[in-house]
């Protein structure tokens, strides 16, 4: 019995039973079934991917479930890693949403839709034809749209975020369609062996097409510039498990989908391609990173961090490219394994992150920065998981996204001129991008810890706030868990990710291999995280005992803080988030270019005495400006010009039918 | 894991923990005779160090652990970068560790510590400090990363050890624009990080122009003792680093009684020679303002983008 087809079927018979489940029970019972249906949807697609990384080889066929062209599955390494990945962020986010979803979120519709959107997301990679992909593809994102529009009646924001995300998901759908289609007129059928096949004699004008419009489509999932503004937009509003899934790992699946159509299918491309994307990457890296350190909105700064992540991800993909196309595997295998590396490790403590941010959510009902602090006292444990996320996503030792940039970064440097001065002009400029992200990523997450986290309480509901409960408290433990083990061990899914990226490159031998240290094969590096935090470790603890030894063993004494002699400091003397990263917004001025209003108010009697002054500062997403609105502006000029054309007249209207029709003939005659 | 390494750690160990306030306390005296001061003698430090640890440590009320565990982190982060390094041998204790990467990040997480601690007291200096210090190591982590970098593109590996050894096999790198770019720019950062003049004043308690004391204002007694002996270890091991990326010789190579001492030998006079340079500056300089230090920060980052954009067109592949 082939175990990953079980996986997958147990996977799709438990989420569809949790949907009905959802549908049926009252109210006060629905949370516990449908939490534990979406446990077992994920731990079945961890089961399943983790089957097909071992190397079991599994596919099937459908032809009855659709009509005119069937379902067809396949899971080989690639899928079986995001399968393992969306799996495993499902369990620990289904286990968290049992307590979350206590407070207005355990409607019928939205419960029902849980379990769907993780079975959607493991469908996703499963699927072998372009049909079942497609379809997969949309339920994945019909499900989030509903989930993100989950409180759409507590707050008008969410409406206007739903929309964005339903645009800008919905028109990278199109272009996904559009290049596969044109892949698929070009071979026998539709099923992913066919295209492979295809692909060998594919003229290049058609493959670069397809590339593109599958590449535009799979960015603006990741969140990718310059299609990256549903993303700030949807994931602070839509709730927070919704939001760790959808930043864990729907963002995944448009990595997923550059890789498989772009490694797999296309079987590589020309060197442009690579370069594209390498450039892609390194510029959502820098700008989401920069975005993210000026956000002083919890949620958005995450959701900006996700796509600094994806950028670094794409970093690694697009020199993974380069180098194959270069001919050189050793270190294209190091560079796709960079890549994969962090997406499990961005997985891991993007999903910690974002639960941590909801439970901060649940206990004051505020995302706003400025407005917490001093959560340590009434909120240790949340405290306690958003330090271990904030270390993990800072680059900082040990922390996860420490030991995947350091792999991307060997993967860079060994990248000699060999290929060419493009190559020589693109890598430097990634690697000063990667330090760059790393650097600001480092200032980011130290405000949002620091600011948010520790100080005193700026608001009196951060001041009240009091610990989560238990479920939500465990779904954080989950993804700890598998921060600190990611962190110190990577050797634990280094298999994994080297059967993956020898896969898809179809290279020999694992590019990176090693338990206690991480050991490069083909070119020089090592590092050992292990080693790394036992030596911190050892001297830490060497140190306090020498500490005890020759200082002074008088007891601590508390005492007031300084106050320069003006009294007790209120919390509105405290650095906030906005002031925090006032220097660095500073530094960056011509890039992120704030806006800052002040309004002057003077007495009636007299023109030289302020009675208030008033300071707004924003800082809005440039790119948005340059680009999107633009074209909003076009479309809504459009749309009045159209409005000419409908009068009400009914007559009209039949007029236009029949024109058309007429037109349609026409040109039917015309062209056969 | 060899002998060199582990001899090599351990007198590093010794060097740079004994070692580093009496590099502190040259730099006072050496500024103190040429501003026309007798100075305190380069003893000094080391007499302060005993005072302070002798003191009980004060806990400002409102404060957490992060707080208490801050100082410890910077020594442990500091203690463990001084004996992997290549100071004294060019083998390293742990070598696995000894990677670029992953001594950079060792230092920032130390300055992390300390921004938190800085946060965590809630007052008005403290944030100040830790903005301050955030944006200086936001552009200061990445400037020596790719600073470090240019050297390690020709050399085909980011090993601290492999730098230092392939410099000391080809002395002509030394002269090549890769490597003076490079270290114009690292010279530029490691003062700004061990928050020498012209970006922060060592010796200055006005909040207007604070970064690093406006951070540990809180801390008193043991605490601050520890966190004054882990800046003279952090700008002890800076300054090694930067004579032995560039100036590498004397370092020991074999594990005989003559090299080691000869390596010790090396790396004092380097490191104290290299202080001596940076006080007698430091004399001639006025603090920056503030908001002017990004702009030299942001210079040495695209001096160090040009080192390694240079390092990728002169490399040879190998």
């Amino acid at each position: 019995m082939n175990l990953v087809h079980a996986g997958l079927g147990a996977a799709v018979a438990v989420g569809v039973l949790s949907a009905l489940l959802a549908l049926i029970t009252p109210r006060r019972l629905r949370l516990v079934p449908v939490g534990v249906g979406t446990v077992l949807v994920g731990a079945f697609g961890v089961l399943a991917g983790a089957v097909a990384v071992a190397g079991q080889a599994y596919s099937v066929e459908i032809p009855a479930l659709l009509p005119l062209f069937g379902v067809s599955f396949a899971v080989d390494a690639l899928s079986g890693l995001f399968l393992v990945v969306t799996g495993g962020v499902a369990i620990a986010v289904a286990v968290y949403g049992i307590g979350y979803a206590r407070h207005g979120l355990d409607g019928r519709g939205v419960q029902a839709v849980l379990p769907l959107f993780v079975l959607a997301m493991l469908l996703v990679p499963a699927a072998a034809s372009v049909g079942t992909f497609l379809v997969c593809w949309e339920l994945m994102a019909l499900t989030s749209l509903v989930l993100v529009l989950a409180e759409h009646q507590q707050r008008d924001t969410v409406a206007v975020a739903g929309r964005w995300y339903a645009v800008m998901t919905h028109l990278g759908m199109v272009a996904i369609l559009i290049g596969l289609l044109v892949l698929v007129a070009h071979s026998a059928d539709d099923s992913f062996p066919a295209l492979r096949a295809a692909a060998t004699n594919l003229s290049p004008v058609v493959a670069n097409v397809v590339f593109v419009l599958t590449l535009v489509g799979f960015t603006s999932k990741a969140g990718i510039l310059p299609l990256h503004a549903w993303l700030p937009r949807a994931h602070p509003e839509a709730p927070s498990h919704v939001s760790a899934l959808m930043s864990a790992a729907m963002v995944n699946l448009g990595i997923y989908g550059i890789a498989r159509v772009g490694f797999d299918l296309l079987g590589g491309g020309p060197r442009w391609w690579w370069l594209l994307v390498l450039v892609l990457g390194a510029l959502s890296a820098v700008y989401g990173i920069l975005q993210a350190a000026m956000s002083s909105d919890l949620k958005r700064l995450l959701g900006n961090s996700t796509t600094e992540n994806m950028g670094l991800v794409l970093v690694g993909v697009g020199a993974a490219g380069l180098f194959a196309s270069a001919g050189d595997d050793v270190l294209a295998g190091v560079a796709l394994s960079a890549a994969l590396l962090h997406v499990i490790n961005h997985a891991a403590f993007k999903t910690l992150l974002f639960l941590s941010a909801g439970s901060v959510l649940h206990a004051t009902g505020s995302r706003d920065l400025d407005a917490l602090g001093g959560l340590r006292a009434g909120m240790p444990v949340t405290t306690w998981g958003f330090g271990l996320g904030a270390l993990a996503a800072s680059a900082l030792p040990p922390g996860t996204a420490f030991v995947s940039e350091w792999l991307l970064l060997q993967a860079l440097i060994h990248g000699l001129p060999a290929s060419g001065a493009a190559t020589a002009i693109v890598m430097p400029v990634a690697v000063a991008a990667v330090a760059l992200t790393a650097g600001l990523a480092v200032a980011t997450f130290v405000k949002a810890f620091g600011v948010g986290f520790l100080a005193r309480p700026r608001s009196s509901a951060a001041a009240n706030a009091t610990e989560s409960p238990v479920s939500m408290l465990a779904g954080m433990g989950l993804a700890a868990v598998a921060c600190v083990t990611l962190a110190l061990v990577p050797s634990v899914v280094l298999p994994a990710v080297g059967s993956a990226s020898t896969m898809t490159l179809g290279t020999a031998q694992p590019a990176v291999s090693g338990q206690v240290t991480l050991q490069l094969n083909g070119v020089a590096g090592a590092l050992s995280p292990l080693l790394l935090t036992v030596a911190l470790l050892v001297v830490s603890v060497v140190l306090v005992g020498a500490v005890r030894l020759i200082a002074a063993r008088r007891a601590r004494r508390t005492a007031r803080l300084w106050d320069c002699g003006a009294g007790p400091l209120s919390p509105r003397m405290e650095y906030t988030a906005t002031s925090f990263a006032e220097p660095l917004q500073r530094v960056f001025d011509d890039v992120v270019q704030p806006e800052q209003d002040i309004d002057v108010t003077h007495h009636q009697e007299s023109s030289y005495l302020v009675q208030a002054v008033e300071y707004r500062q924003r800082v809005p997403d440039r790119l948005e400006r340059r680009l999107y609105e633009p074209v909003l502006r076009l479309i809504t000029a459009w749309g009045s010009v159209a409005r000419r054309l409908a009068t009400g007249s009914v007559h009209r209207y039949l007029g236009y039918g029949f024109y058309t029709v007429c037109g349609l003939l026409i040109l039917l005659v015309v062209i056969r | 894991m060899n002998a060199l390494g582990v001899i090599g750690g351990v007198l590093q160990f010794v060097l740079v923990v004994a070692g580093s306030p009496f590099l502190v306390g040259v730099m006072r005296q050496v500024r103190a005779r040429l501003e026309g001061r007798a100075g305190a003698g380069i003893g000094q430090p080391w007499r302060d160090l005993r005072k302070l640890l002798r003191k009980e440590s004060i806990t400002p009320r409102g404060t957490s652990e992060v707080f208490r565990i801050a100082p410890l982190v910077l020594v442990a982060t500091t203690v463990v970068v001084a004996i992997v390094a290549p100071f004294v041998t060019t083998a390293s204790a742990v070598d696995s560790v000894a990677d670029l990467f992953a001594v950079v990040a060792l230092l920032a997480l130390g300055t992390v510590a300390l921004a938190l601690a800085g946060l965590d007291t809630g007052t008005a200096f403290g944030g100040m400090g830790a903005s301050r210090e955030m944006t200086i190591i936001a552009l200061v982590e990445p400037t020596l990363l790719v600073s470090i970098f240019a050297l390690s593109v020709r050399v085909g590996s980011t090993n601290l050890g492999a730098i230092v050894t392939s410099t000391l096999q080809d002395p002509a790198r030394v002269i090549s624009p890769v490597s003076l770019l490079a270290a114009v720019a690292l010279v530029v950062v490691i003062i700004a990080e061990t928050g020498r003049l012209p970006v922060d004043n060592p010796s200055t308690h006005l909040e207007l122009t604070m970064v690093h004391e406006a951070m540990i204002l809180e801390y008193a007694g043991r605490d601050l003792g520890l966190v004054e002996w882990a800046s003279a270890m952090r700008l002890t091991a800076f300054l090694g680093l930067l004579a032995n990326l560039f100036v590498p010789w004397g370092i020991a190579t074999a594990a005989t009684p003559v090299a080691l001492l000869a390596g010790v030998a090396a790396f004092v006079i380097k490191v104290v020679l290299l202080g001596v340079l940076l006080s007698a500056g430091e004399v001639f300089l006025a603090k920056l303002r503030l908001f002017r230090v990004p702009e030299l920060l942001a210079g040495s980052f695209l001096l160090s983008l040009l080192a390694v954009t240079a390092s990728f067109f002169l490399a040879q592949p190998h």
